[in-house]
């Protein structure tokens, strides 16, 4: 539980003229945590947009700064806010244990509630890549014809021009069947157990782009004796909460939660392929919304890797293994870096022999999810990425892996590389 | 249960790496937890080992000298003066040539940002050409936008302080124009990319602001935020340009001095095949017949046991959050260990605010093993030890020691740790 939902731990000082900030009916207290920042700036150094973006204030201002303005009453959202990329590396670096990347997600929605032109191109842009599920849920239909169309370069180039998402990057092609469809095709669970159970929450990339990512959770699952459930879901809401609209957010975690909290009743464990989806279940959701059920879909969500190498053996079923396999360029996600699972994968694979895998360093990839899809961004976003792309050309392999698909977008945009997913490694070792 | 391992490290700061490091030397399988960022961030990365003894005499031309004059209870006492050698030793070994200080037990004396001169055992590479020893005139340059480094008031200060050569001072722009409160962390990448000025690089553009200043100086200082990846280049670029030495002056919190040393210390973890969790905070203990048996993590709301055959408290002091304060008392937050203070709140402090203060050398009380003790001097745990600024008895601040602290006894927590499985 973070600091922001348990005010009364805390002994502070009533202050007669407070103001909560008004972004929900039951908005939040956010005062202990401002009022435990004692301005150290670990934070500041940490941001990867303060690194190259001269007039980003960064998250020191972001968070306390602001949200102690915000107090005062008329006091805008500093625009600058849109800039923040929810890296969320700035959570993890605060010794003051500050929920930072809270109280971003707040003033975001707020100013883009309240401050946004709603009719804005750059409104409506954020609002069609923010639900990016809907964009590939008509897409991933007819396969075939979306990759055409948005692979063409005059397609690219209207869309820069009429909605601002960037032409330099290619489209992540549909693949011609979702996982879902394959699930179903394979008549859904193989493995029944009583005791070990997963619920699935693909989220919408492996089910539309990379449904081998999915395929190669259910095997390796199946083989460590899990039965499998699929159940009915929306985005997990990362890419909501990077562009301030957490009303559909909301909207998609009101489907999210009841399906998922009924089967944690069953026995169930919520299982994430995607980091930035367990971090959103794991965190933002109880940070941000009040659902009921919401904190034991907290509580029950794990990424993949991360349960298998708390409740199984892995490491053991790897022992002496030896795979063949290219050798890793290995990327951690900021938002694995967060829940601590930064090296779970290198950790885990170093011991299986046939192959090697090196860390391309702890910098930000830069994309941050639809960050980078921006024309505006774009450049920000390369540059972030420098430090990758040239750890990535001076590792030993030339294939790329992460756990985060917007990450591995922005690996093989920028080095050329094709990129994998540590689940078809482990897939390929046990299953 | 699969998250074991022989011996299990509790935070990442200079003990916490230096004690993983010296129990897998010992051959055990080490996991290294850690929450958040270390103090390393806001520390100078200068590795002090003792400049000034316990009444203030000093600098101190010789750490190892001022030894005796250390009261009992103080943790180099309880290690021992090899114990301290070989802490050094690691810590020459991890940073190999990024660090100098190594050829000699003297302290080197290396101007700060204030233009004090500071006594310390082992400096960056990047601040070599600064020190004080060295007779050579020294030109210092700031940036307007920087108020935390006045340039010409601190070569006043190192002026007044008598130093063996003449230190001038300069204030200049930036030649790439940023926001008001820029983060370091934003100067050094446009040096360390090289972005592009007006047609020229950052680093041929920065020098060609301070060349007029130049006037004879054979050594130019600028705060701490010459690159980071490329440092070693930024200063030869600088160097080539203006013809003279150049070096990095160490700085208040945020220091990327500090955020290098951090990335030295967790490559080498990763060198000697350590596990490192970090981001996840340690919440309390299993035990099983007297010796802890797991610590408990903290994952996101799911508690996790993280199991070991022997543990080592590196959680650090007062800033480091090992060590925890309130209106009621001070406390060791993670095990309960004992930690001696006053019951009056009003006895922790004195008035004088940079008088001898009780509360800095607040901690737990080792045993010679450095198994952290209760009341009655016995071990809390069998198989528990502790290092760094969670270990009482010293005043770092004012002896100028806590770097030198942490890996003393880190090294040794950290064989102590590795043997006793
Ligand atoms: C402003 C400042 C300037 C300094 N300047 C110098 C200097 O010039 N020269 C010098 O020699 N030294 C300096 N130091 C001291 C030095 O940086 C260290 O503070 C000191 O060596 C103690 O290090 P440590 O490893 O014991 O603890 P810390 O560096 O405090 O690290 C403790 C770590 O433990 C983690 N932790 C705490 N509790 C838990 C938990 N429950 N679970 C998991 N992890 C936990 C923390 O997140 C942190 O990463 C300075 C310190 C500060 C604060
Ligand atoms: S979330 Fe990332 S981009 Fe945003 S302020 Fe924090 S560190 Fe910077
Ligand atoms: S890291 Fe935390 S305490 Fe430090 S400045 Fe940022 S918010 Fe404040």
């Amino acid at each position: 539980m973070s600091d922001a939902q348990s005010p009364t731990d805390f002994d502070f000082e009533p202050v007669d003229d407070f103001e909560p900030v008004d972004v929900f009916d039951d908005s939040m207290d956010l005062r202990p945590g401002a009022d435990n920042c004692y301005k150290c700036t670990a934070c500041d150094t940490s941001c990867p947009v303060a690194e190259v973006d001269d007039e980003f204030p960064g998250p020191k201002f972001q968070g306390p700064e602001q949200w102690r303005l915000k107090r005062k009453e008329d006091v805008e959202i500093d625009d600058s806010i849109l800039s923040c990329s929810n890296c969320m590396r700035c959570d993890n670096a605060c010794p003051s244990s500050v929920p930072l990347s809270q109280m971003h997600n707040e003033a975001r929605g707020e100013y883009v509630e309240n401050q946004m032109d709603h009719r804005s191109r750059e409104y409506i842009r954020n609002r069609i890549l923010a639900n990016y599920r809907t964009l590939a849920e008509l897409g991933s239909k007819v396969p075939r014809i979306t990759n055409a169309v948005m692979g063409n370069s005059l397609v690219q180039k209207l869309n820069e021009k009429l909605l601002g998402i960037t032409a330099e990057r290619e489209f992540p092609e549909f693949a011609t069947q979702t996982f879902r469809e394959w699930w179903r095709e394979r008549g859904g669970a193989q493995v029944s157990s009583e005791e070990k159970r997963i619920a699935y929450f693909h989220g919408c990339y492996s089910n539309y782009n990379t449904p081998e990512v999915g395929k190669a959770l259910v095997r390796v699952f199946e083989e460590f004796g899990y039965e499998i459930a699929v159940p009915r879901q929306r985005c997990s809401g990362t890419p909501m909460f990077a562009n301030g609209m957490l009303d559909d957010a909301e909207r998609a975690a009101n489907v999210n939660v009841p399906e998922f909290k009924d089967l944690i009743d069953e026995g169930y464990d919520v299982i994430a392929s995607c980091t930035s989806c367990s971090m959103s279940l794991k965190q933002e959701y109880p940070e941000l919304f009040q659902i009921s059920g919401i904190d034991e879909v907290s509580n029950h969500t794990y990424e993949a890797l991360e349960y298998l190498r708390i409740y199984e053996d892995v490491q053991g079923a790897l022992e002496g293994k030896s795979v063949d396999y290219p050798d890793l360029a290995y990327h951690a996600p900021c938002h694995a870096r967060n829940q601590g699972l930064d090296r779970q994968a290198v950790e885990l694979f170093r011991e299986v022999d046939g192959f090697e895998i090196e860390d391309v360093g702890s910098s930000c990839s830069g994309i941050s999810g639809t960050y980078g899809w921006k024309a505006e961004k774009y450049e920000k976003s390369m540059k972030i990425g420098e430090d990758m792309f040239d750890h990535m050309h001076h590792a030993k392999g030339s294939v790329g892996m992460t756990e985060c698909p917007t990450c591995s977008m922005q690996m093989e945009h920028g080095s050329g590389y094709e990129i994998r997913h540590p689940l078809q490694l482990l897939e390929e070792a046990v299953a | 249960m699969a998250i074991e391992e022989d011996v299990i490290v509790v935070g990442g700061g200079v003990a916490g790496t230096v004690a993983a490091l010296s129990a897998a030397e010992t051959g055990a399988s080490v996991r290294l937890i850690t929450h958040k960022k270390s103090t390393l961030r806001h520390a100078s990365g200068l590795i002090d080992v003792l400049g000034y003894t316990p009444d203030a005499d000093g600098p101190l031309a010789d750490p190892f000298e001022g030894l005796d004059s250390l009261p009992e209870e103080h943790p180099y006492r309880v290690v021992g003066e090899d114990a301290i050698r070989e802490g050094l030793a690691t810590f020459d070994d991890i940073v190999g040539d990024e660090y100098h200080g190594e050829h000699t037990d003297a302290n080197a004396l290396v101007p700060t940002h204030g233009g004090a001169v500071k006594p310390t055992a082992r400096y960056p590479k990047a601040a070599a050409a600064g020190v004080a020893s060295d007779d050579r005139d020294m030109l210092l340059v700031g940036f307007a936008s920087m108020t935390d480094f006045e340039a010409s008031l601190a070569a006043d200060h190192l002026d007044a302080a008598g130093v063996p050569f003449e230190a001038r001072g300069v204030t200049i722009e930036f030649p790439k124009r940023f926001r008001a409160d820029a983060k370091v962390t934003r100067f050094a990448k446009a040096l360390d990319t090289d972005e592009d000025v007006g047609g020229r690089g950052t680093r041929e553009a920065l020098a060609a602001a301070v060349e007029p200043h130049l006037d004879g100086a054979a050594r130019v200082g600028f705060p701490s935020l010459l690159g980071d990846d490329h440092r070693h280049e930024v200063r030869a670029d600088l160097e080539a340009y203006l013809g003279a030495e150049v070096f990095e002056v160490p700085m208040g919190p945020p220091s990327l001095p500090g955020l290098r040393l951090e990335d030295l210390l967790f490559d080498a973890l990763d060198e000697a095949g350590v596990g490192i969790s970090s981001g996840n905070k340690a919440v309390g203990y299993e035990t099983d017949d007297g010796e802890v048996s797991a610590v408990i993590v903290d994952r996101k709301g799911r508690e996790i046991p993280y199991h070991a055959d022997a543990f080592v408290l590196a959680t650090g002091g007062l800033v480091g959050k090992g060590i925890d304060s309130s209106r009621e008392g001070v406390r060791e937050p993670l095990f309960d260990c004992y930690i001696p203070h006053p019951d009056d709140r009003y006895d922790w402090f004195v008035e004088d605010a940079f008088g001898d203060h009780p509360f800095t050398s607040f901690g737990v009380v080792p045993d010679d093993r450095l198994r952290p003790t209760r009341a009655d001097g016995h071990a809390e745990f069998e198989n528990l030890f502790a290092a760094g600024g969670v270990v009482g008895g010293a005043n770092v601040a004012a002896e100028k020691s806590a770097s030198g602290v942490s890996l003393a006894t880190g090294v040794v927590a950290g064989r102590a740790a590795g043997d006793s499985i």
